[in-house]
């Protein structure tokens, strides 16, 4: 980003940005402390599960038409960007986007006596070698993890858009406002997800404290992790591991998609509101986005750039490209909040023994109270 | 006439003239940092202020209704005064104990106290993260090492809604300690050794002592750590925060103490409104609280 910074102001002469990062933990609260009292930032960078508290808030503005018009953006941009359309109109852009891919680890594939070159295609085939790849201590406790559990990560994604999906249903209504987990599909999904650690004894949450911990340290074998976690694992040089498409069930793939976006805060107005949307313009250049690619793996926004042959068919990149194709963006209006109560649902059924109807239902009756909450004025 | 009426002050008046300037300093400073945001907090609490807009509607009682109906609040009121009716004695009686021992010590009781003060001027997020790595399920966690190597079954700690406020609790009594045993520490220190020397004239044993001179002579230490403690551990926040998974005060809300359900309706909901309703709820549960130990505390003097 610095870099880009620099770029940027080179290119145009007489503008400044000036660059300010929070850990993820703090950056809501840390935005929504400096904002009101105007010492806030002009352009935002914020994870697109997070708009619609903003939008709420009042806080963004519409991006000009002049330069990004829906009809521009929907041609050029992947479909899930419409995560940051609002009555017509976005509200933000992303520069990258981000998908799902099943990570393995290939030296524990060969200590199990497995191809180290084969990954698994569907889940049985993933469930099979993940009881192979589980190692556990003579009190049962687990040593090595076949398949990664950590549900505050990218798991509760899985869940919710590929297994859900896999089984039949669809977590939510196509305008995303009603929740239509809560069936026969909802259920089977959950059931399976939870078999896993509970019948299977593949994983758990919290082994080694996370999974990208447990996967660094070679003690976990397959894991379902984003884009954003190739430069974090390339970094151990002792690890070889290899990244492939989510594995199919029932014959049907689908994935999780996510983007952070960058916003115009409402606040901006003038020349600055010119600089800000110039700023934008140069982030969302082809260029700039295969750069980001190439630096900081994120994936390309935009599907032309995406589908170039280079970047699809990447050893490491391509399975997250391809998996843009059937990719959903989980139309969150509370992001936390809808993670806490999957994560809940799970506890009550791993913890508490309750069952999968009555954990399911409970979640999606929470999870229904939020939507109905932020859409009761729309 | 016109002679110069005004009399020179004396000095005791010009002292008290200059206490008064001193004393202004922190009266400002109390107003602007501790009473106007507490009377804001009151003011915010009949609003549905969303804290990034600018509107703040007047919404009346309407937060108060929502507050009895809401299970979580329940739960975590419920959780709270669990820390403070475990919490509490425990470090007070450890805090006692180990103070009382010291006390004894002719060499080395510096060492001991440097010791056991240690963990109280420690960072609680540092603190906090280290017991949490200590509770980890095996291979990682010490604690369940030391199970496995002793060929006991490892348990979930964190993991479980039935040991997780309980590691909590060790965590926060651990911390706690050092405070408690250094103001009783003070408070023996304080009492004469003349009353000591003529009971053992007397006769009376080590307990009676303790029983008879040493626990009446150290109750104004005794009211003095009680009312604090309770407000300390009825704000617990900071460990709960860092020793659940991204401090969600799980699982399923176990450990989730009042404090952090206000700072996640606050910072994370963004219901400023509401989260101002919860601390006036627990301003008033710390108010009457205090209230009552002072009561019963000054009918027993008399």
């Amino acid at each position: 980003m610095d870099e880009l910074i620099k770029e940027f102001e080179a290119e145009n002469p007489g503008i400044k940005v000036s660059q300010q990062t929070f850990p993820y933990e703090n950056y809501n609260t840390k935005v929504a402390s400096s904002v009101p009292t105007g010492t806030g930032p002009n352009v935002i960078n914020l994870f697109y599960g997070w708009l619609p508290m903003y939008m709420d808030a009042g806080y963004l503005q519409p991006l000009p038409d002049s330069v990004f018009s829906p009809e521009k953006v929907e041609a050029e941009f992947f479909p899930l960007v419409s995560a940051a359309k609002f009555e017509g109109k976005y509200y933000a852009i992303p520069t990258a986007v981000r998908s799902l891919a099943l990570f393995w680890n290939k030296d524990l594939f060969r200590e199990a006596g497995l191809d180290p070159e084969k990954p698994p295609k569907t889940m049985e085939e993933a469930i099979e070698m993940a009881l192979k790849l589980t190692k556990k201590d003579k009190n049962g406790n687990y040593i090595q993890e076949g398949w990664g559990l950590q549900l505050n990560g990218q798991i509760y994604h899985w869940i919710r858009e590929t297994l859900v999906r896999q089984f039949g249903g669809t977590p939510y209504s196509a305008d995303g406002r009603t929740v239509t987990y809560n069936n026969q599909a909802g259920y089977d999904a959950f059931t399976y997800a939870t078999n896993l650690q509970l019948k299977s004894q593949v994983g758990m949450p919290m082994f080694m404290t996370d999974d990208v911990t447990a996967f660094k340290a070679g003690a976990l074998a397959m894991n379902i992790d984003g884009s954003f976690r190739l430069g974090t694992l390339d970094a151990v040089k002792e690890l070889d591991y290899g990244v492939t498409d989510i594995p199919t069930l029932n014959g049907i793939s689908s994935n999780f998609a996510s983007f952070w976006a960058n916003g115009i805060t409402s606040t901006t107005t003038g020349k600055k509101l010119e600089a800000s949307v110039k700023f934008l313009e140069f982030l969302t250049r082809e260029d700039v986005m295969a750069r980001w690619l190439k630096d900081i793996g994120e994936l390309p926004a935009k599907k032309e750039l995406a589908s170039r042959r280079e970047f699809a068919e990447d050893p490491q990149y391509g399975p997250f490209i391809r998996g843009l194709a059937d990719a959903h963006a989980t139309m969150f209006v509370d992001e936390a909040g809808q993670r806490q109560v999957w994560l809940d649902a799970w506890d009550q059924v791993v913890l508490n023994g309750m069952s999968i109807k009555n954990a399911v239902d409970g979640a999606a009756k929470a999870e229904q109270a939020m939507l109905d909450k932020y859409y009761k004025n729309k | 006439m016109a002679h110069n009426m005004k009399k020179p002050r004396t000095l005791a008046q010009k002292n008290e003239l200059w206490a008064y300037a001193f004393l202004c300093v922190p009266i400002i400073f109390y107003v602007v940092v501790r009473f106007y945001p507490t009377l804001y907090a009151f003011y915010l609490s009949f609003t549905d202020w969303d804290i990034v807009s600018r509107d703040m509607d007047f919404i009346g009682l309407e937060n108060y209704f929502r507050l009895m109906g809401d299970s979580v609040f329940v739960k975590t009121l419920g959780n709270t005064i669990r820390y403070v009716v475990f919490g509490l004695p425990i470090s007070m009686f450890l805090g006692f104990l180990l103070a009382y021992h010291i006390n004894y010590l002719n060499r080395g009781a510096d060492l001991y106290k440097t010791i056991y003060f240690m963990p109280y001027i420690t960072s609680m997020v540092a603190a906090a993260w280290v017991w949490r790595w200590l509770f980890q399920p095996p291979p990682v966690g010490v604690f369940n090492n030391i199970l496995t190597a002793l060929n006991l079954p490892s348990q979930p700690f964190l993991r479980s809604t039935t040991q997780a406020p309980f590691a909590v609790l060790v965590t926060t009594v651990w911390a706690d300690l050092g405070f408690q045993m250094i103001i009783f520490l003070a408070g023996l220190k304080g009492i004469s050794e003349q009353y000591y020397e003529a009971a053992r004239i007397d006769g009376a044993s080590n307990m009676q002592q303790l029983q008879k001179i040493t626990l009446p002579l150290l109750k104004p230490t005794i009211v003095f750590l009680v009312i604090t403690g309770t407000i300390r551990y009825l704000r617990i926040f900071t460990q709960v925060m860092n020793m659940s998974t991204q401090g969600d005060g799980g699982p399923l809300n176990s450990t989730k103490p009042l404090v952090l359900y206000i700072y996640d309706t606050a910072f994370r909901s963004f219901e400023m409104g509401y989260s101002a309703t919860m601390t006036v709820a627990l301003f008033c549960i710390i108010l009457i609280v205090t209230l009552i130990q002072m009561r019963i505390t000054r009918s027993e003097d008399t």
